[in-house]
Formats: C-alpha cells, structure tokens, sequence
C-alpha cells in the first residue's frame, strides 16, 4: 500500500485550530473529553492526596500526625473530591463525551454547547470546593448529616455545599445530552440491538444522573439555606427531623453509586469483547441488566439507615430489594466470564485492567450482599467494612475500569500508543496494592474498628499498618500512568486507526479522528460485536 | 433584510444534524427530559412538605391563614391566561403568523411580570409581618391557636423555599421569553423552524403547572377563621 | 482466635453466636463464588490464550444458563434475607422485663443512668445474663452506640427516643464506640462496658453514689415543674391521667391512635400541640429549654413506674419502686 509523501498534516481535531480560545471555546465532544481530563485528574490527585494523608496518621493508634479537627477535614474532602468531582464524571465526561457520538456514527452530541457549558458548570463546583478546603476545610463527612451540618459544625460547608451543588448540574446535563442522543442521533442501520454496550451502560446512568441529581441538589440546598437563615427542616430543636434528610440524601446518593459503576461496567463489556475476539455473551441480558439496575437502584436507598431509627417494616422492604438489585450485577459478572470460555484471549493492558475488576467487584458487589443482610448490617455498618466494601467496588472496580478505558482509547484520543511493558507493571502495582490496602479493612470491621477514626485502640494496628503499606503502592500503580501517558504524546509509536483491531464505529476512523468524526455517515448493516467477520490484521508492533 | 424562510432554515440547521425534522426532534426531546428533572427537582420540596404537614397539621393550618388567598387566586388566574397566550404564539409561529406570534409573546410576558408583580407584594407584606424564617421569625398568633411557633415556622421555610425557587423559574421563564421575542422580530422562525418557541413554551407551560400544585397546597390548607 | 491477629471480637451476647454464624455463611458463599470466578477467568485465559487458541468460537448466549445463574443467586440471597430478618426481628424486639439502662450521648461522652439511681459517664456496669434494654437521646448531634461484642449497633438521635437490647453472656470488659460521626472527638467518644457476676453487680450498684431512683427523680421533678397541677393523679384534671398511661394506646383529637411509649411521653414534653389527646383542649406549655435529657429521663422513668403494679420485689427482681433510698 505504498502512499506519496504526505506534505500536508491530516486535519484531526487535535490540529483543527490552535490556541486557547480554540479549545475553551469548542463545541467539539472530543476536545471537551480532554477537557475534562485535565479537570477530573487534577481533582483526582487531590482526594488522593487528603487518602495520603490519612493512611499516614492510621499507622499509629494515637492521633498524632495531625490534630483531630484535621483529620475530620481530611475525610471529609477525600470523599468529596473523590466521589462528586472524580467517580461521578470520570467514565461519562471523559470517556463517555469522547466515544458515544463516534459509537452511535454521529457527528457530535445532540447538544454541543451545553456540553462545553457542563464543563465550565463542573469547574465552577470545583473551585467552590477547592477554595472551601483551601480557606480551612469542612468537616461534615461526605454524607453532610444533620443536625451536625446544619448547626454544629464551624466549617465551611456552605461554600462546600453550593461547590457540590453547582457540579450536580454538569451532570444532570450530561446525563441529558446523552440520552437525547443515544435516541435520536443514531447513524442509520444503528438500531438498539446493535448498540455497543458501552453507549447501554451511560444510558443507564444518564436516567439516573438525570432523575436522581436533582433531589440531592435541592436537598444540599436545604441545608446551605438552613445553616444560612437558622430554619429547622432538619434539626430537631426547631421541630425538624434529621431523618427526613438521611433519606432525601440517600434517594440520590445510592442510586450515585449505580452512575459511578455502570460506565465502567460498559467499558469492561467494550474490552472483554475486543480481546477475547467474541461477542458479549448474552448480549441482550447484558443490556437489560444495565437498565434493571439503574431502575432497582432507585429503590433501596434506605439500607444506609438500617440503624438510623427506620421502622423494622422498612427495613425488612429495603433489605429485600437490595438483593434485588444485587442480581443483575451478578448477571453481568458471569456473562463476562462465559465471554472467555472459547474466545481467543489477549494480555494487553486493557485487558489485564478488565479481569482485575472482574474478580475485584466480584468481591465488593458479594460484600455488599453482606450489608443487605440486617442481622450483619446491624454489626458492620459504621465501620471499617462498608470502608473495604465501597472502596472494593469504587476502586477496584470504577478505577480500574477506567484505567481499562483510557488505556483502550488512548490511541483513538491521541493517535499515540502509551508504553505496554510500563503499563502492564502499573497494573499490577495497582492490584497488588489495592488489594493490600482494603482487604485488611474487612476484618478490621468485622472487629469494630468505626470509620471516620482518627484514633483506635491497639489491637487494630497491624491491619492498619498493612492498609498503609499497601496503599503506598497502589500509589505507585496511579502515579505511572500519569508519566508514562505524558510520555506517550511525545514518543509514543504511532496508532493506526485500530490498533486492537476491534469492531465498532469509532475504529473506523482515523486516530486521532478529524472533528466531523466521519466524512461519510456510516450506514450500519452488522451486529454489535460482529468479531466473526471481523478479518484478520497485524497487531502493532510491541504486542 | 428579507430572508426568505428557507435561507432561514439553512442557516438555522445546526452541522451535526441531518435534518431539521431532526434537529427539532431532538430539542423538543432534550427539553421534555429537562422538565422531567425539574420535576425531580422541585419533588423534594414537596416532599419535605407531605412529611411535615402530615406531621404539624395545626401549625401549617395555621401558617396559611396569613396567605391573602385573593393574590393568591388573581396570580393562578394570571398564569393560566400566560398559558394560552403563550400557547397561541407558538401556534402563530408554526403558521407564520410572526406579528401575532410577537404580540402574543410580549403580552405573556406582561403576564409573567404581573405574577412576580404580585407575588412581591405578597412577599412584602410576610417580610413586615416576620413571617420569613430566620432569628427574626415571629408568629404570635401560635399561642392562642394551640400550635407551636417552631412548627409554623416550617411552614414558612417551605412556603418561602417553594415560591421562591418558583418565582426564580418564572424570572428565567420571563428571559427566555424576551430571547424569543427579539429573535422573533428579527425574522428568525417560520413555519419550518419554530422549536425554540415550542420548547419555550414547554418550559413556561411546566412553571405554570407548578403554580397550580403550589396555590392549594400553600394557601389552601383549610379555610379555618373565615378569610 | 489467633492472640495477635484477632479476626473477630469475642461473642458476649446471646446473639453474638448467631450474626457471627450468618457472617461465616456468607463469607463462605461469597468465598466459593469469589473462588469460582477468579478460577474460571483464571482457567479461560491461559487455556483459550490466543497462542493455544487462535480462533474464538461464535457463542450468542444460552438462555438456560441466564436463568440458572438469575434463579440461583435470587434463592441463595433469600436465604440470606430471612436469615438476617428473624436475626433483625430479635433485635428489635426487647424482651419483656429487661432491665433498663437510660443513655444520654452528647459530643464527646457518654452518660448513663440506671433506674435505680446510679450515674456512669464512659462506662457501664451490667450483671451478666440478664436481657438490658438501651433507651437513648441524644442532646446534640446524632451519635451511635456500638458494642462490637455484643454485635449491636444504634443510632442515638436528637430529639427522639431510641432504643437497643442485648444479653450479655460473659463477664468481662468491652469496647463501646460511638459510631456515627459527631465531630472533632468522635473518636474519643469511647467507652466501655463492664459485664459483672450478679454479686459483683449488687456490691458495685450499693457501692455507687445513687442519687435516688429515676423514677424517684422524676416524681420530684413533676412536682417542681408543676405537672401535678394539671396532671393529677387522683382526679381528672385539667390534663390527662397518667396512672397507667405507659404502654396504652390513646386516642388523639385527630382521629389518630398512638401508643403511649417513651417517645410519646418525650414529645408531649417538649411539643404539646402534636398530639393532643380527645377531649382536651391544647393548652399545656412546652417545657422545651427547660429540662435536660437527665431531667427528661428522670419524667419518663416517673410516668413508666405509674403503671407499674405495686408489688413487693420478690427474689431480687429490682423494680423502680424498689429503691427505699430516702432523697
């Protein structure tokens, strides 16, 4: 296939325009990914610095690196950043903005505008946050309860409060954007059924981003009005009922987990498909199980008040349906697996990243089972085991899910492959040490050990020392990426247009794509996932 | 400065749409799902308001006696005439009948300034009376009615909370509706290209409705002391 | 288990035994299926590795395998739904007779009252054996009285009554944590609880500084705030009746029917006007601001003991109105 020599540089939407006005200005989905790349990362070093932090003062049973009040503030912004400004965008705005038009065969979402507008919303959120740390912190916990948000603290949780506010509209919007055009932009032949399940996995969370942001958003409101003028909504020395919060705050923040974990999930659908050379198996039961849990997802928000002062009729109701909802999870898991049963297996990164979270979630999502149990809820809650469990599916699952993703697109978003022998021992610093650090946590639950902990008896030191140690290098295992991602956009070998040879619409195009995504709509006429007619092609080099 | 309508239409198709059919469906969609989150938005206000009327009935009898149910009733009155007006101009704009559609868009939002007129005047009149929650709340008819003045006080939280997050809906709605109207002056829509009055109107239309949930729920609790 | 790295704390309730045994079922659940994936993804991509099999086979999916591995999992997390339900059941359901044990949490302390007088702050003394019933305010913020031993957990709210039951089976020393975050000594907000022989439990509570009976407290305070004069026990008055209010159900000016517990005694303190009972006009005053958790403890016990029958104690059984401690 011998080419002339190119003089003139392929128009992609990396080089369509350059300068600072051309990117903060962009409609383009593509460059509003990076866009939020570089804010979710930077958010993401911060919670993760307060995590370095707090690892350091739990290797001794004295609080003594840091004072008491510290400490709460640490907590406090390492679940804020990490969950508002880090989880909760990652998939969608970065991996979800830059593939879902490419998937459909469109030239962009349906509403480019706002989508830029989203970003500037998110941005917004976060310096309200950041500056809110920055000036003395707050120290609420994530979960801001009252009567202690409202009236007790003397931090600044209003500034922190309307920082969380803001950033919840980025996501209700996103959410929008994407739903509208999953129905309405697709290119023509796309029907439902031949969907990657990626674009199923954001739908599902965009219903949930879009119906469930809200209420929280009027809720964190509430209590910014409360603390401001002294109402009593929530506090019960003014006739207001801290219950009525606990639950307005958990209609949205449980179903939040489902809008962290479902992107994820549908990235790991995209990758055990591409290198396992076979269809999803089960393909429809793997969509559906994405709309079955964003729906059940709605209806077990009180198992975080099993011992709050619920009736024993509701939580008897919340306990059954949350395991529920745990079935589709379970669903999904197993059809992953039967995915490699006969397939023709790769060890590329992406794929490494894929079946640590197969087995990681596995234990998070079976430990949750745990916390639906009430007799078992009533002794491990509050403690260090809801801290294993949500970090098992937070991390080991959301994380690596999305080290899976960047890892798989990065030469479709850049055109540049990243080093493979520095990312494969990246992945393995990051499942070594994750499990170092959280499996511990379990037992020191079961033990009693309380969250939110600045202090604890003796008898906890040894597993805390293990969780320190291992979180020093599962952080390793995050810091790698960074440099050799950096790295990659400089020296990194060139990427054709489909360096896994993978089937999907955004392979079809060149790496980096031009800004109209395609020069021709694509007509769709095969099944998602259609390896079988997929033909043969020579893997790049250094794989 | 005649631009012939389908010049518009061109102009207006935005470059990742294949069609207009497509760009309107698509903005008619994206505005009905934004609605539905308004609906979750404002759900958790009346939801704290089931729980605490069901809790402080007295207390919230009370609270909505102070509610000059006349304004009340003119306001609900203003809105739903808003409605058809705003209905009909976008029924103009689908028939280019673009003065009309303009006179009948100004005279919405006339509508509109007369509700958050009154509205003020309301607000006014429970500011002096402290009956806005706070350090300065006072309530002194609790006492001979038997009900506790921290009680009605959540009454007000909620009644201020409500109609104030309403009446901001109703400032915005007021804007979109200027946006429209100098849009349309220009000569932006026709009869092939309408959807931001349509969607406009959705979102008025959707304030409205809120309103008519919000007067009986605030004013209308139960008519104790005659008027 | 192993003296250095402990895996589970001691079982010193009655119903330790049983959530760990739920614990362990379902950690050996989890451990088969967490087994099984790790195995099966483990077998699968060294056997089909694309150097040992370089064509994958084209499998849509197989609708009976969906169904099993639905219909499985929903049956086994069944079972551990009514297994933790009748465990749950249990803990929400006191034991008639227990003991009881007011607790008052405020930020960074616990304070505990025993019916018979006794004050502790941090710790509290029990006799093993005997059922304890909990019941607990909280004068700030919401807190949460945990005994990893004992495997119980409860909110201690403001503004409200809640309460929690255990058994103790062991003598011995235990951790108490608070367990919901309270603030800058959350963490110092620990305790612990000191399960005693019945003797050893008789010497400590004759031992202590008992400042007479709740109940006795309570009847001293009524006087004292007035609440004889509307509430008298020996006509109608102007309020209702208490002798033998506790635990009745009463019928509310609105229709509604409630059950007089703590909680109702607790509210019509502090906001007379949500419950007015049938046949009475809304005219009592709130005392909001004017009496303390203790003082409120003190009420509830006073009204409790009202209708409690007026029995001689027999065979050690303490009642309220046992204590002949002059005060």
């Amino acid at each position: 296939m011998a080419t002339a020599v190119q003089t003139v540089e392929r128009e992609t939407y990396l080089n369509n325009g350059y300068g600072l006005k051309s990117w903060l200005l962009t409609k383009d989905h593509k460059r509003i990914a990076i866009l939020y790349l570089i804010s979710i990362t930077g958010m993401f070093f911060v919670g993760g610095f307060f995590a370095m932090l707090i690892r350091l003062e739990l290797l001794t049973p004295a609080g003594d690196l840091v004072s008491s009040d510290t400490y709460n503030k640490l907590f406090t912004m390492h679940g804020i950043s990490m969950i508002f400004f880090f989880l909760i965008p990652s998939v969608p705005a970065v991996l979800g903005n830059f593939c879902i038009p490419l998937m459909v065969g469109a030239k962009d979402l349906a509403f480019p505008r706002l989508n830029l507008a989203t970003w500037y919303i998110f941005n917004i959120g976060a310096a309200f946050a950041l500056v809110s740390m920055i000036w003395g912190g707050v120290d609420t916990g994530w979960t801001f309860y009252t009567p202690f948000s409202t009236t007790y603290s003397n931090t600044h949780v209003v500034g922190t409060a309307l920082g969380v506010f803001i950033a919840g509209f980025a996501s209700i919007f996103t959410g929008l954007n994407f739903i509208v055009t999953i129905h309405r932009m697709r290119a023509p032949g796309m029907t439902w059924t031949r969907l990657p399940l990626f674009c199923w996995s954001n739908y599902a969370a965009s219903i949930i981003m879009v119906l469930g942001t809200p209420v929280i958003a009027i809720t964190i409101l509430l209590v910014a009005l409360e603390r401001l003028l002294h109402i009593g909504v929530f506090n019960p020395a003014l006739g207001g009922d801290p219950l009525l919060f606990q639950h307005l705050f958990w209609f949205y923040s449980h179903p939040a987990v489902y809008i962290m974990i479902l992107p994820g999930m549908g990235v790991i659908s995209e990758i055990v498909t591409c290198f396992a050379r076979k269809r999803v198996f089960g393909y429809e039961f793997v969509a559906l199980a994405s709309i079955a849990i964003a729906v059940l997802g709605f209806l077990v928000w009180a198992h975080h008040m099993f011992v709050a002062g619920i009736s024993v009729y509701a939580a008897l109701v919340f306990s059954l349906l949350s395991y529920l909802v745990a079935i589709p999870s379970a669903v999904k898991i197993f059809n992953w697996t039967a995915t490699l049963y006969k397939g023709s297996i790769r060890y590329d990164t992406p794929m490494l990243y894929a079946f640590g979270f197969i087995g990681l979630f596995t234990i998070g999502g079976l430990t949750g089972v745990f916390l639906a149990s009430l007799g078992v809820d009533v002794h491990v809650t509050d403690t260090y085991f809801v801290v294993a469990h949500f970090h098992y599916v937070m991390v080991g699952g959301m994380v690596l899910a999305y080290m899976a993703g960047l890892h798989f697109w990065w030469p479709k978003i850049t055109g540049k492959m990243y080093p493979e022998g520095w990312a494969k021992l990246s992945a393995l610093f990051v499942f070594v040490g994750f499990n170092l650090t959280f499996f511990p946590q379990f037992i020191l639950g079961y033990m009693g050990m309380p969250r939110r902990y600045h202090a604890y008896p003796p008898e906890f030191q040894v597993l805390n020392v293990l969780s320190t140690a291992g979180a020093s290098v599962l952080a390793v295992g995050y810091v790698l990426p960074m440099i050799y991602f950096m790295w990659s956009l400089r020296y990194g070998e060139d990427a054709g247009p489909n360096p896994w040879n993978a089937v999907g619409l955004e392979w079809m195009t060149p790496s980096p794509p031009p800004t109209h995504n395609f020069d021709e709509t694509p007509v769709v006429t095969w099944e998602a996932y259609d390896y079988e007619h997929q033909p043969e092609q020579e893997v790049p080099v250094g794989h | 400065m005649a631009t012939s309508d389908i010049e518009i239409a061109e102009h207006a198709l935005q470059h990742h749409f294949a069609s207009m059919d497509q760009q309107r469906e698509t903005a008619t969609f994206g505005m009905w799902l934004f609605l539905v989150t308004e609906i979750m938005f404002f759900g958790g206000l009346f939801c704290a308001y089931l729980v605490y009327r069901a809790t402080y009935y007295e207390a919230f009898v009370e609270g909505s006696q102070t509610m000059n149910i006349w304004l009340g009733a003119t306001n609900t009155a203003v809105l739903i005439c808003s409605s058809l007006t705003m209905a009909l101009g976008v029924r103009c704009a689908q028939t280019d009948k673009r003065k009309m559609m303009i006179v009948l868009l100004i005279i919405t939002m006339l509508f509109g300034l007369a509700f958050l007129g009154i509205k003020a005047v309301e607000y006014h009149e429970h500011w002096t009376n402290h009956q806005f929650p706070g350090s300065n709340f006072q309530f002194p008819e609790a006492e001979a009615a038997g009900v506790n003045p921290q009680n009605v006080q959540i009454y007000f939280s909620l009644y201020w909370a409500m109609t104030g997050l309403h009446a901001l809906h109703m400032v915005i709605g007021v804007a979109l509706v200027a946006w429209i109207v100098i849009a349309g002056a220009r000569g932006l829509y026709s009869a092939d290209y309408y959807a931001p009055v349509e969607n406009v109107g959705l979102y008025w239309h959707f304030v409205d409705l809120v309103w008519i949930y919000l007067f009986p729920l605030l004013y209308l609790i139960s008519k104790k002391h005659g008027g | 288990m192993w003296k250095n790295l402990p895996l589970f704390p001691e079982q010193a309730s009655s119903l330790a035994a049983q959530v760990d045994g739920l614990y362990f079922f379902l950690v050996a659940v989890s451990a088969f299926f967490t087994l099984l994936i790790f195995v099966l993804v483990f077998v699968f991509a060294v056997k089909y590795r694309k150097s040992a099999h370089p064509k994958a086979e084209h499998i849509e999916g197989s609708l009976p395998l969906e169904l099993t591995w639905t219909l499985i999992p929903l049956g086994i997390t069944m079972i551990f739904f009514a297994w933790g339900a009748l465990i749950y059941f249990q803990e929400a359901r006191p034991p008639r007779g227990a003991m009881e044990v007011y607790a008052v949490g405020k930020q960074w302390m616990w304070k505990f009252e025993h019916e018979t007088g006794q004050r502790e702050i941090n710790a509290l003394h029990v006799p093993v054996n005997r059922d304890i019933k909990m019941i607990m305010s909280s004068q700030d913020v919401i807190h949460s009285f945990f005994v990893p031993a004992f495997r119980i957990k409860a909110d201690v709210l403001p503004g409200r009554y809640t309460s929690t039951w255990f058994h103790p089976t062991k003598t011995g020393t235990y951790h108490l944590f608070c367990a919901e975050y309270c603030g800058t000594e959350h963490s110092g907000m620990i305790g612990e609880v000191v399960v005693m022989e019945p003797a050893a439990y008789q010497a400590w509570l004759a031992n202590g500084g008992a400042t007479g009976t709740m109940a006795a407290n309570g009847k001293e305070l009524f006087t004292q705030l007035g609440c004889a004069t509307c509430h008298r026990l020996d006509t109608q008055g102007r309020g209702p009746n208490l002798m033998g209010l506790f635990g009745k159900s009463v019928q509310l000016e609105d229709g509604r029917t409630v059950r007089a517990d703590e909680n109702y005694i607790r509210e019509s303190i502090l906001n007379p006007q949500a419950k007015i009972v049938a046949g009475f006009k809304p005219i009592m005053p709130t005392f909001q601001g004017q009496v303390t958790e203790e003082s409120l403890g003190a009420l509830v016990s006073y009204v409790k003991s009202l209708s409690q029958p007026q029995q001689k104690a027999e065979g050690g059984a303490p009642q309220p109105a046992a204590a002949n401690e002059s005060n």
